[in-house]
């Protein structure tokens, strides 16, 4: 759907490292960090990049790079909730709806295309706007955006292999519908909810990114990438790096992910149709 | 009409087509050193099976072979003039004008996104000089020719507005408007019904002959070659095994692997024998009606539609019989229907004397362990995801065997089919025949008292479809069980069954022996079947 | 083609009952008392009684949804709590700017990833196609936020080139208004680009390895008129349906877009609003936006047979 890039060396190539980078940054930042990311230090505002500090200093003192340390914790997690909650409900729905068909699928599709017509990020900000701003009403409106797209994805692959032949021997042989669903239809709706799960990873992060920028996201002084973005907008033009850095590491992440799901898309693609 | 020293029309030497880049380099060539001849008017047929080069050699005429795919030796002149030296704008006045190509999938031939009156007057503009009303006027009198009713507002439809054989037809009209010198048919036919396929290859035959356009018939059937062709080229895997005449090819086939194609048409000794009248009935169906609910609308239920219209069959345990028709004549809904996976509207089917509505849980458990159903696909029929063990256990899951008997079941059945050290691959790991054996061995595995299949070798060439007849009359024999074999091909029936049922409309219009019934059909619909099967005239020929 | 129209908007009215119901919800999720919630804490008992009789607040939750959709198809989607102004006089007022940019950028952005992503699969493997694949895979991991502030502290602080702060009406001064979204309209596009790009690139690789595409050529056709008449438009239908999905997402994701360059549009409007617990402007954007998304998508749809005709006879 996405567009077959093809090309599963390389991309795992440019892949790797990178989401490997954030991976070893996080672990690392479990442990050790160069600095207290929330420690301030009115003494050093806005330093530059250099020795003492890689990433300079923000406008209270704090070293960017631990709060991006922290920052990618943070994010991470958040996405990664998001897509457990809406994998696991996208699937089990689109399960549901694809092999029963009938006014089950019907009620489900009217659901998930009323979800659907609010654009993402205003229905985040609506459930937030009830909800409070915290890392759990986060996910909860994430998980909500996402999980209608799941369902439609399941449903479709539960669609089209219904109709393949071996489902009709699974019957036929005297498989209830459970059994069938379960020796047949979840191991082929399987890899594309894998690769959709690496799709869904990438935009949750960028949304939560975006959600923080706006300042409805993460609330302060917990930094994210995209609220340490927002709060370098005064200090633009004496303190370009605070800028640069945090839109650099969601790029880079972005980017790896991205790369890593194509390599995975096409790893797990039949040449088997 | 030979031309030997005549300028042939068309002439390849030593075409080599290989395929090219990173992956491919090193591997054996695509086709390798072709030569033959095309007289002016000619009808040539290239025969192989799947993987002889038959089509890129097509292709290769008219310089459109797919990516990764090149052709990197050879000549080949048309009326003398090498098209492989022609710059792009050149070969682009070859195509269409000199050399007109007809495809093989009628769904996919034609721009779904474009009425076929500009796709028709597409050639005509880019190769002649005509006004607007005189490519309408030749656009309508050529879909008279083909035989399309209501050719104008045919002209402002879309192709999906089109069965696969109206869109065969007009693909002809299109690339015939042209008058080229030469048609190049890639399997026309090969994607519709019998009858059809006699229809649109008549039609091809005839306006080719009118225009004075020399044939080149890319097929795997035999009983084409036969009919329409006067000569014949077989390849296989990329080499020509044999030039000659279609007779000659026919009846004194030089090389081995013609030899086998020819031995692979169905020949006159039945393959099925008769049972006797008093051996036990294990399916009998009783005006048997089956309906679809119809698609819904928005706001209200769908029409029915009626499907089998009151059959009376029985099939009796050792026989095989064969019921035969056109898609959508209801063949298959009624094997479905017997196996129980389609309800009754009305009628009634009885397995082994109890009424298949009327089984008990413990009964219908027994039912589905003795009523087996193998399908046409080789490639939708296996779960891509499990091993090939796994696939024919699995119709064993409900038996009450403990594991280790069940996997010795299993390698029995594998060796058997001749797929014994196969357990472990995966379906996309084997050919179309081998997982047509696949299929076969999930049938047999758990000792079933009837096989229902359905169209299981359409999908395949013909000598692999010979391997697996012959595989199916061996189990048939060695286990007894009852068969019901589904089949369009009258050209197969002659080869597996005792009795044959022809269905036509959700009725059955003749049944009977095979022999009986191929000699002296007495229903009109029989008789045009089997006109309409070449292959049975080719087997008459070749004795 | 006509049971084909009725068809499509048959189905969105179903849609648009749940959005609304939906929306009316959201808000009654809050917990308290929704008079209190809609007028805000300072407001005074008479102001709130007169709430709650319009709301109807002691008749079952259905009447109330009745009666809160009368007032909304009347276009009375209530009044802002901060600054006391109609909501409905808010939204269009914002709305106009917002549309613009979208537009521009998702035309823009669409046509060159037509021709990109055509270009590219035609000439597959080769190294303008990994070029363009490249790109656009490189261009989807930019957050629009962050290409938004790059380009403005290149263009407008470092160099000056263009202006960057606020913004100026086009009844004041077209010019000025046009420089104003320069930079907004060029961020959304190359971001936009990247995912249209990939989606028409693979779609084209599709429909080039078909029969028809080879019986075109064989006609002896150009490969331009091959490429353009019979590649493009079967290959561009996909991609028309995620063009649709992408104005809808974008008039959410615009919010960012808008806060960069400090542009007062619709997603602007919804931000502050759910910052200054505004509810009554975040119910009416919500339903606005919604509403609009399924009308465009609609729209599309309707484009579609354009492109595929095989959809009118499903």
């Amino acid at each position: 759907m996405m567009g077959r890039v093809g090309h599963v060396g390389l991309n795992a190539l440019v892949g790797i490292p990178l989401v490997g980078s954030l991976l070893v940054t996080i672990g690392i930042g479990l442990f050790w960090m160069p600095y207290d990311p929330i420690a301030i230090d009115l003494a050093h505002p806005l330093g530059s990049p250099g020795l003492h500090h890689w990433f300079g200093t923000d406008e209270f003192g704090r070293d960017v790079l631990s709060r991006s340390m922290l920052g990618s914790r943070i994010s991470v997690l958040i996405a990664l909730a998001t897509v457990a909650v809406a994998i696991t409900l996208g699937t089990a729905l689109g399960l549901l709806a694809g092999y029963l068909r009938g006014w089950t699928d019907r009620l489900l599709m009217m659901m998930t295309d009323a979800v659907l017509a609010f654009p993402g990020i205003l229905l985040a900000l609506a459930l937030i706007a009830v909800f409070g701003s915290s890392d759990g009403s986060i996910i909860l409106a994430l998980s909500t955006a996402y999980t209608p797209s799941v369902v439609r994805v399941v449903r479709a692959t539960v669609l089209s292999i219904r109709e393949r032949e071996f489902i009709e021997a699974s019957r036929s042989v005297g498989d209830s519908p459970l059994e069938t669903i379960v020796h047949h239809i979840l191991p082929n709706v399987l890899p594309p909810v894998v690769v959709l799960a690496t799709s869904l990873f990438g935009w949750a992060m960028l949304s939560e990114s975006a959600l923080s920028f706006l300042g409805v996201g993460v609330p302060p002084p917990a930094p994210t990438w995209g609220n340490m973005l927002s709060q370098s907008r005064p200090y633009m033009d004496v303190a370009s790096w605070l800028s640069i850095v945090p839109g650099l590491c969601i790029a880079g992440t972005l980017l790896g992910v991205n790369l890593l799901g194509d390599a995975l898309r096409d790893w797990l693609d039949p040449r088997k149709t | 009409m030979s031309a030997s020293l005549a300028t042939p029309l068309l002439r390849l030497t030593g075409v080599r087509i290989e395929a090219v880049g990173r992956a491919r380099a090193g591997s054996a060539p695509l086709l390798e050193d072709l030569s033959f001849d095309v007289a002016p008017g000619e009808f040539v047929a290239v025969v192989g099976e799947s993987g002889s080069g038959k089509t890129l050699a097509a292709r290769s005429i008219l310089n459109l072979l797919p990516e990764g795919v090149r052709r990197v030796g050879g000549r080949i002149e048309l009326e003398g003039r090498d098209l492989t030296q022609l710059s792009g704008p050149e070969m682009r006045k070859v195509r269409g004008a000199q050399i007109g190509m007809v495809f093989q999938e009628p769904m996919v031939s034609l721009n779904p996104a474009m009425t076929i009156g500009r796709q028709l007057a597409e050639g005509l503009q880019l190769h002649r000089r005509l006004s607007g009303d005189e490519i309408r006027r030749q656009s309508l009198a050529m879909l008279e020719r083909v035989r399309i009713t209501d050719p104008s507002r045919c002209l402002s439809a879309f192709p999906h507005e089109f069965s696969g054989g109206m869109r065969q037809r007009i693909m002809l009209a299109a690339v015939l408007l042209l008058k080229p010198k030469l048609l190049i048919a890639d399997e026309p036919t090969t994607a519709l019904d019998t009858l059809s396929q006699r229809e649109v290859l008549e039609l091809m035959v005839e306006l080719a002959h009118d225009g004075g356009a020399a044939v080149l018939l890319i097929t795997h059937d035999l009983g084409l070659v036969a009919r329409y062709t006067e000569r014949a080229i077989v390849l296989e895997k990329g080499r020509l095994m044999e030039v000659g005449t279609t007779r000659q090819i026919l009846t004194e086939p030089q090389n081995p692997y013609t030899q086998r194609l020819v031995a692979s048409l169905p020949r006159g000794s039945a393959a099925g024998t008769a049972v006797p009248d008093s051996a036990q009935v294990v399916v009998q169906v009783r005006n048997a009606c089956i309906g679809y609910p119809g698609r819904p609308g928005l706001w209200r239920a769908g029409t029915p539609t009626q499907v089998v219209h009151g059959v009376d069959l029985d099939v009796r345990s050792g026989e095989i019989v064969a019921i035969v028709g056109a898609s959508g004549s209801g063949k298959t809904t009624l094997g479905r229907a017997i196996l129980d996976l389609k309800p009754l509207t009305a009628g009634s089917i009885r397995f082994d004397g109890i009424e298949l509505a009327q089984m008990t849980a413990a009964q219908r458990k027994q039912f589905r362990r003795a009523a087996q159903l193998v399908f046409q696909d080789p490639y939708s029929s296996l779960n891509p995801r499990l091993r090939v063990r796994d696939i024919v256990a699995a119709t064993l899951r409900h038996a009450d065997i403990d594991p280790a008997a069940r996997a010795a079941r299993v390698d029995a059945v594998l060796d058997e089919v001749g797929l014994a050290s196969f357990g472990d691959r995966f379906p996309h790991q084997m050919s179309g025949g081998q997982r047509q054996r696949v299929a076969i061995a999930r049938a047999v595995v758990s000792r079933p008292r009837l096989v229902v299949a359905d169209e299981p070798v359409s999908a395949l060439d013909m000598t692999i479809q010979q391997q697996v007849l012959a595989l199916f009359r061996k189990l048939q024999a060695q286990y007894g069980f009852a068969c019901l074999f589904i089949t369009h091909d009258l050209a197969v029936v002659r080869q597996i069954a005792a009795r044959v049922v022809v269905m036509s409309g959700g009725v059955v219009v003749e049944e009977g022996p095979v022999p009986a019934v191929f000699c002296d059909p007495r229903h009109e619909y029989t008789r045009e079947l089997l006109a309409a099967t070449p292959a049975l005239e080719a087997a008459a020929l070749v004795g | 083609m006509l049971s084909y129209i009725c068809k499509r908007l048959a189905l969105t009215l179903p849609t648009l009952v749940l959005v609304s119901i939906a929306v009316f919800l959201i808000i009654r999720l809050i917990p308290g008392d929704p008079a209190l919630v809609l007028l805000g804490e300072g407001a005074d008992g008479a102001a709130l009684a007169g709430v709650r009789a319009d709301l109807g607040l002691d008749r079952p939750l259905p009447v109330q949804f009745v009666s809160w959709l009368q007032h909304a198809l009347r276009g009375d989607l209530g009044r802002s709590i901060v600054s006391g102004e109609p909501v409905a006089g808010l939204i269009l007022q914002r709305f106009g700017l917002t549309a613009a940019v979208v537009l521009v950028a998702v035309t823009a952005a669409t046509l060159i990833a037509a021709a990109a992503g055509l270009t590219a699969a035609w000439r597959r493997n080769s190294a303008l196609d990994l070029a363009v694949v490249g790109t656009a895979t490189v261009v989807l991991a930019i957050p629009s936020f962050w290409l938004g502030l790059v380009l403005l502290l290149l263009f407008g602080l470092k160099l000056g080139w263009l202006p960057f702060v606020g913004y100026i009406p086009f009844s004041e001064s077209a010019v000025q208004a046009l420089l104003f979204l320069v930079m907004p309209v060029v961020t959304l596009t190359i971001t936009e680009s990247g995912v249209l790009t990939r989606m028409m690139r693979s779609s084209s690789i599709d429909v080039l390895q078909l029969d028809y595409v080879t019986h075109a050529r064989a006609k002896g056709l150009s490969e331009r008129v091959v490429l353009t008449r019979h590649v493009f438009p079967n290959a561009f239908a996909p991609t028309l349906t995620l063009v649709g999905l992408t104005l809808g997402h974008l008039l959410g994701g615009i919010a960012v877009i808008e806060t960069v360059f400090t542009l007062p549009g619709l997603g602007r409007l919804m931000v502050d609003s759910v910052l200054a617990r505004d509810y009554p402007v975040v119910q009416g954007c919500l339903l606005f936006t919604a509403v609009v998304y399924v009308v465009v998508n609609l729209l599309v749809d309707l484009c579609y047979p354009l492109f595929d005709p095989r959809v009118t006879a499903r």
